[in-house]
């Protein structure tokens, strides 16, 4: 991504930048306004700024600041990774991972997590305001790709003094922005770990992210996306859209172990549409609690971009050109009976890795847990993961706190 | 003193201690069939070597990577295509080769990627397996051939001979060979012949292209 306001790469819009006015909000963390003096060239070509994005951090940045791990989330999660959600009240999503003692260690690394482009928990997103019209964006706000994503992540790196990130970490869209960190800035990243992740999204993924996007669409509330000033969003269209992909992120053998075909609070069948199995009130609680913390056009905007990934595509669709001569280290994990994301993808990442000789590692964790495993407690992920962060801060004779 | 003096002394295998001692610091390794990362660990560690390896069983990668190195799970059948040519200094095969079903494809790659192959493998000339096929009539084991006939991963039985006609057809360059008697004793050879064919227990061979 280029920064300079006068770039014209005869793409989209040129002209005026697209302003975002953050919509009120009292979430903890670290807000930054980027893009005031050099509005950001998104890769549709329109230009943004200023807008604001979101972040979190934990531990502390060492005097070299050498110490820095930049973790990406996925499609629904958002910057509190390591705490307890100040809107659910749930522990952080990857709190088993990042913490004091744990596998990736605040008290040796300063770990930063900032909510994408498009997000909604405090980042430039559809429910913030457009200042020329003094209402929200909804579908006026522009697209926004994965790149996009990642170049305003490497912002708030420039703006935190950050030269160079130890780590770039993240499962699902977060192992997307760890590949497109490690193609746009590889100077800027020592190692690289996507995990259960892929260099493009494959048919049936955009065909899950179409299901859950009509969804939303066909709900009556969603009113083309301008739902916000009625005090009443699309709740049923996005909780069917969560429902439809949390199946995603299971196993089919997960689900049987887990709920089989038993019965929810009864002891037969009620020739009925009720939630009678326990996988029906599972998905309707899934859907019901996603609604509380989520914006239906955020789920639009952010499923989009991982629709347009493709890696390859920039690079004449030669995977292995887009790290060409690449310094970076990659560890690349994914997981057995993860079918959104699977072996296969990582592998093929693997490959092109090889082709240009890049040092890579690559290992898949047996497991049932099916695409969800990367944010679970998954002792042989935490040990391998763990193992190769203490392999390559002994290879960059990391200066930690400790 | 040695490379091998370090914590994996205790389980470094003799023909790996010979190849680590032959292999130059600051160069570019390929572990092939790299199991538990005993030699790659020792090579990045003691020789600062830029070391990667490839590994069959999901078991021996992930105790790989969980020690630090950069270790990917593949099959040197199938897997070394995608590297490019001379990416590596040395390519290794330590004690996979009788496992190997394309022999000549997989020596071909690794000379393709690598300015030279390093090669161990057990001697099925030497004489105590001889003598427990010819005179006790049982498949023969040995410390480097372990196994029970119904359970060995090795397809291919073949003798220092055997190796050396092959690399001779290749036309390839054996630059260096070590032999290994029963005792451990490491021996540098000119050319095989029949007494060191009698003798080995096991070899290494360093290997170029012409």
């Amino acid at each position: 991504m280029n920064m300079t306001t006068n770039a014209n790469d005869g793409v989209g819009h040129t002209g005026e930048s697209i302003a975002v006015e953050p919509a009120v909000t009292d979430l903890p963390g670290h807000y930054l306004v980027l893009g005031a003096d050099h509005p950001m060239r998104l890769v549709s070509g329109q230009l943004l700024g200023p807008f604001t994005v979101a972040y979190q951090a934990y531990g502390e940045l060492n005097a070299d600041k050498s110490n820095a791990i930049l973790v990406c989330h996925a499609l629904t999660g958002d910057q509190y990774v390591a705490e307890t959600h100040p809107v659910t009240g749930r522990p952080g999503w990857w709190e088993k991972l990042v913490g004091p003692g744990q596998t990736i260690n605040t008290d040796d690394y300063f770990v930063i997590c900032v909510n994408v482009l498009a997000g909604c928990m405090g980042s430039a997103g559809p429910k913030d305001i457009d200042p020329h019209t003094g209402k929200q964006f909804g579908l006026n706000f522009p697209l926004i790709t994965i790149t996009d994503m990642v170049a305003a992540q490497k912002l708030v790196v420039d703006h935190l003094g950050i030269t160079q990130l130890f780590a770039v970490i993240g499962g699902s869209m977060g192992a997307m922005q760890a590949l497109v960190w490690a193609e746009r800035y590889p100077e800027m990243v020592y190692c690289a770990i996507p995990i259960a992740g892929a260099a493009r999204h494959s048919a049936q993924n955009i065909a899950f992210h179409e299901v859950g996007r009509q969804a939303i669409m066909a709900d009556p509330k969603w009113s083309g996306g301008d739902y916000y000033d009625k005090n009443d969003s699309p709740e049923r269209g996005l909780a069917v859209a969560r429902m439809a992909a949390h199946i995603t992120y299971l196993s089919d053998s997960a689900l049987h172990t887990k709920f089989g075909r038993n019965l929810q609070d009864r002891q037969a069948i009620t020739f009925g549409f009720d939630a009678d199995f326990q996988i029906e009130s599972y998905l309707r609680h899934q859907g019901r609690s996603f609604v509380e913390r989520f914006d239906a056009n955020s789920y639009l905007y952010i499923t989009r971009a991982m629709d347009y990934f493709d890696l390859a595509a920039e690079h004449e669709d030669t995977l292995s050109s887009a790290f060409k001569d690449s310094p970076v280290r990659f560890c690349l994990i994914s997981f057995t009976s993860d079918w959104l994301f699977p072996t296969s993808e990582s592998r093929r990442i693997v490959h092109a890795l090889n082709a240009v000789a890049a040092s890579v590692s690559f290992v898949e964790i047996d497991t049932e847990s099916g695409h969800d495993a990367f944010l679970l407690d998954e002792p042989e992920f935490f040990r391998i993961l763990g193992g190769f962060l203490h392999g390559a801060s002994d290879q960059r004779k990391l200066a930690t706190l400790s | 003193m040695t490379p091998a003096e370090t914590n994996n002394a205790a389980r470094i295998r003799i023909d790996q201690k010979l190849i680590a001692d032959m292999i130059a610091t600051g160069s570019r390794v390929l572990d092939v069939g790299c199991g538990d990362g005993v030699l790659l660990d020792l090579l990045v560690h003691e020789r600062q070597v830029d070391g990667r390896g490839i590994e069959l069983s999901q078991e021996g990668v992930n105790g790989c990577v969980a020690r630090g190195l950069a270790v990917v799970q593949g099959d040197a059948q199938t897997d070394l295509h995608n590297y490019p040519n001379d990416a590596f200094d040395y390519v290794i095969l330590s004690q996979t080769l009788p496992a190997i079903f394309d022999v000549k494809g997989v020596l071909g790659e690794m000379l393709r990627i690598g300015r030279c192959a390093v090669v161990s493998f057990p001697n099925f000339g030497y004489w105590r397996i001889r003598y427990a096929l010819a005179v006790q009539g049982r498949s023969p084991n040995s410390e480097s051939l372990p196994y029970t006939w119904y359970e060995s991963p090795n397809i291919r039985f073949f003798t220092l001979t055997d190796f050396t006609d092959l690399l001779a057809a290749l036309g390839l360059k054996t630059e260096r060979i070590i032999t290994i008697d029963v005792k451990g004793k490491a021996n540098t050879r000119g050319r095989i012949g029949h007494w060191s064919n009698l003798l080995t227990e096991q070899a290494v061979f360093v290997i170029t292209r012409k």
